[in-house]
């Protein structure tokens, strides 16, 4: 069973009670599938950022498997509040690519 | 000038110990293997490809971030190789990707984190901690007195 987009936000909100999760589907920019989230959840608040992905992988460890390329931000509400202010979406985190032509 | 040092390609071979203890001990034997390798050096990276000719878009982020800091001395291991290592090294630092990054022999991260230390300046912190001086503070430095 393929893993969807729906389901990955879904299982997020529901365990690590995110106020928001933002899923991209990468896979048409790669062969296999692929997702990039943006996780926003209290729960992050003190850890680091080395803890929050392992939160996020956790989390994610049944579709991790089935998973090529995973790509991940994770702020606490307070840094999303402060983003949102100054109009940034996910769109606009900086992607790897920006490495390739270097 | 000369070309900068991109790394140095390692093989796990040169850590292989021989075993006949079968599937089950060439198992262990990787995981022992592994927690000698992410301490040998300083700055350790499990990526696909080399630093040279990283295959994936992702490990060249991290080997061109390191590049960035100066860092041309660091153990590279290619996943893409052994088939082994690439399954052994997600169970040792239990991190389902690649690339992955050790600094000192403690796990650092992936191509996220990496890029999120680099961007916040934490990374120039963690590298004086291993006794390495980032590029980029002597690029700040002709900055400023440029003026």
């Amino acid at each position: 069973m393929a893993v969807s987009a729906d389901h990955i936000r879904e299982k997020l909100i529901k365990e690590l009670e995110a106020v928001h999760v933002d899923v991209e589907d990468t896979s048409p920019e790669r062969c296999a599938a692929s997702f990039k989230v943006l996780v926003v959840s209290a729960q992050f608040e003190g850890k680091s950022l080395l803890q929050r992905h392992r939160m996020v992988n956790m989390c994610l460890a049944e579709e991790l498997k089935a998973i090529h390329a995973f790509e991940q931000k994770t702020l606490t509400p307070e840094h999303w509040d402060k983003m949102k202010q100054q109009d940034i979406h996910i769109s606009d985190m900086q992607p790897y690519f920006v490495f390739r032509n270097l | 000038m000369g070309a900068t040092l991109s790394g140095f390609r390692m093989s796990r071979s040169s850590f292989r110990r021989c075993s006949s203890a079968g599937v089950l001990g060439s198992i262990s034997d990787l995981q022992k293997d592994l927690g000698e390798m992410v301490k040998k050096d300083k700055v350790v990276v499990f990526i696909k490809g080399t630093p040279a000719q990283p295959m994936c878009g992702f490990s060249n982020a991290v080997v061109q971030i390191l590049r960035m800091h100066g860092v041309d001395q660091y153990a590279s291991y290619n996943v893409l190789e052994d088939q082994e290592l690439r399954e052994g090294v997600k169970v040792f630092s239990n991190w389902p990707t690649i690339p992955q990054v050790y600094f000192n022999g403690e796990f650092v991260g992936g191509c996220d984190i990496l890029l999120q230390m680099h961007q916040n300046g934490d990374l120039v912190d963690e590298l004086k901690k291993l006794g390495i001086r980032s590029a980029l503070l002597d690029k700040r430095k002709n900055q400023d007195s440029g003026n």
